[in-house]
């Protein structure tokens, strides 16, 4: 595995604004058919690590390779181009408009010649029903749907097939499972490792300790702007996980003290405080 | 691995028809709120000849200049902008061709290019300036609506020393095209069927702009962009969609409608005016909203608008055929435009309860 070039990789990179440091020497690489699990809590730097993977930010030490030649990205379209697409939350799906215009917007497939072009509303509707249907969403048949009666986790699944099927290389999913519920979460991971199947390479950032160890073969835990600890799969467990995370403050202190404090009430959650 | 099948049966071939998708078809409200609005003036204004022929192109021809502007403003508004400039570059249309055609002695079709020229340049500042300086369009479009004016006034004293223009007859087939009363009637003496009569040239020219729109909107690609604009901006901008390009173009097109109207309104009358229609600004907000786009943007029809259009031409015309007080014209013209936001509302909430997550 190790002799394998990453896709990509970070060499020491440094981001600062000004004079606040927000990214020190950071060191990733993901290769194809793997996926790099980025833990960190609110305010580990996680969003600029993003934003500076996908060409918002520039580094301002260290480099960026792809394939193992040194890339440099000056707007978030270079980053594309080069086969980096990022999935943010709901990013990349418009609600009111049907799955098949959703999936084609900007790309859109036209029938008709010369100035009068025209839509290809069924070339569109079936290629991207098709499409989220290979990632597992066989519940959507109909791509005249509007989007925004898609659940959380579908939106999600379509806008990874869309990015899938443009050509992406490196797909960067931010937070893709936050704020859904656990059947929408278990659907996310899925395509997540569809998506490994199909030989991408995952970046995948989230805070839910049990969502990275369910897909991730590689893991690096951000604290402060620093990758405090990077192992591969089941070289930690669970606990020690969510250790690294909250900064070295152990979980199961945390876990003792909040059993201490159910004992000594009976059971009975705090008075609500007004 | 089952789940990776591909569900080939169950993939809806689209196209299909079926009555029950005409009414889940985003402007079946629109047309719904149509229909009962012209059975309510038919039946209270059929004893003042609200259904005759001649009746009908009372509302249609104050439709249909409306109806020219409301629908490139239905495409702003859906690409999540407005424009309320309209209100003066109507005048400005008009002026510019009389000028044109009495003081320059320029051909008419000459006075109609600079007239789309000088409206195209207005729409081309407004996109410039909402897309460079990221100000709301209302205030932008509000700025411009009285920087225009006040050149309209300006410019007319000072070039032709007055505020109201001759515009002289100007051919046979300008005049045709662009304003005059058309009737079509079949037959002869007593079996004669009046098709229509003394509609505007401009309500053939809103049918024209209407079929032009819908394809744009609907069946070219560039609909998607709009939709995808108004739908979420910096997710358009990296799909790479051109939105500032896209922006401005839709600036520049409801300038040129407007001019358009201005036009028409002068070749009818003979005469332009500088006066600012302050009226059509909300007329036209009006015919969108009752249409169905939303105020918010990212979703609309062309179809909507146009029944949008006509249901609004009924509730300010019709009141004149019925026994009601005309006084009451505005209050129904108010209840009407809150019905509409209220079932727009109602539709949207429709379209995304299925979502467990609003966005953010």
């Amino acid at each position: 595995m190790s002799d394998k070039i990453p896709v990509l990789e970070m060499r020491a990179v440094d981001k600062s604004f000004g004079p606040i440091d927000v990214l020190h020497e950071i060191s990733l690489k993901v290769n194809k058919g793997e996926v790099l699990c980025l833990l960190g809590d609110n305010g580990a730097g996680k969003s600029t690590l993003i934003k500076t993977l996908s060409g918002v930010h520039q580094p301002t030490r260290g480099e960026m390779l792809m394939d193992g030649k040194p890339v440099s990205f000056s707007k978030p379209k270079d980053a594309q181009e080069m086969g980096i697409a990022t999935v943010h939350q709901f990013g990349g799906t418009y609600p009111l408009m049907s799955i098949g215009r959703n999936f084609f917007a900007g790309a859109e497939p036209t029938k008709g010649f010369g100035p009068f072009k025209i839509f290809d509303r069924q070339k569109a509707n079936s290629i991207a029903v098709e499409q989220v249907q290979r990632f597992g969403i066989t519940r959507i048949t109909d791509g005249d749907r509007l989007v925004g009666g898609l659940s959380g986790g579908e939106r999600q699944s379509l806008a990874i097939a869309r990015a899938v099927y443009f050509g992406a290389r490196v797909l960067i999913l931010d937070e893709p499972t936050a704020a859904l519920g656990v059947k929408q979460a278990a659907h996310v991971l899925r395509i997540v490792n569809e998506a490994k199947r199909r030989g991408l390479a995952v970046i995948f950032i989230t805070h839910q300790v049990m969502h990275a160890m369910a897909v991730g073969d590689h893991f690096a835990v951000l604290i402060r702007g620093a990758i405090a600890a990077d192992f591969h799969k089941g070289d930690k467990t669970r606990e020690e996980i969510a250790d690294l995370m909250a900064g070295g403050e152990s979980m199961a202190d945390l876990e003792a003290n909040i059993e201490g404090y159910m004992e000594a009430h009976d059971g009975h959650v705090p008075d609500p405080v007004h | 691995m089952a789940e990776t099948q591909i569900n080939k049966g169950a993939v809806k071939r689209s196209g299909s028809f079926s009555l029950l998708s005409l009414f889940r078809r985003p402007e079946a409200g629109a047309a719904a709120g149509f229909i009962l609005i012209f059975l309510f003036f038919g039946y209270f204004g059929v004893e003042k000849n609200f259904l005759t022929a001649l009746g009908t192109s009372t509302w249609l021809n104050f439709a249909s200049k409306v109806g020219i502007i409301a629908i490139p403003i239905a495409f702003l508004m859906i690409a999540g902008e407005l424009d309320i400039s309209i209100g003066a570059i109507i005048p400005a249309g008009g002026i510019v061709m009389a000028l044109s055609v009495e003081h320059f002695g320029f051909n008419i079709w000459l006075g109609v290019l600079s007239s789309f020229a000088v409206a195209a340049a207005i729409g081309w500042v407004n996109g410039m300036l909402v897309t460079r300086t990221r100000v709301p369009s209302l205030i932008v479009t509000l700025a411009t609506l009285f920087v225009v004016a006040g050149l309209n006034a300006y410019f007319s004293k000072q070039i032709a020393g007055t505020t109201q223009h001759s515009m002289p007859d100007a051919g046979v087939i300008s005049e045709f095209l662009l304003g005059d009363y058309h009737s079509l009637v079949l037959g002869e003496g007593e079996n004669a069927f009046t098709v229509f009569r003394s509609l505007q040239s401009s309500f053939f020219i809103w049918i024209a702009v209407a079929i032009g729109c819908f394809y744009v909107l609907h069946i070219s690609p560039w609909g998607n962009w709009i939709l995808a604009m108004g739908g979420d901006q910096d997710s358009a901008r990296n799909a790479g969609i051109p939105t500032n390009k896209l922006k401005i173009s839709l600036f520049m097109l409801s300038a040129m409608a407007a001019a358009l109207v201005g036009m028409t309104e002068a070749v009818l009358a003979n005469t332009a005016s500088t006066t600012t229609q302050f009226g059509m600004i909300f007329n036209t907000i009006i015919c969108v909203v009752v249409g169905g786009v939303l105020l918010t943007g990212g979703f609309g029809t062309v179809t909507g608008v146009v029944f949008g259009t006509l249901t609004f031409g009924i509730v300010f015309q019709g009141i004149n055929f019925t026994a009601f007080d005309k006084d009451l014209n505005m209050l129904f013209i108010g209840a009407l435009l809150l019905v509409a936001v209220l079932m727009n509302d109602t539709f949207r909430n429709l379209a995304t309860s299925a979502s467990t997550i609003k966005k953010k």
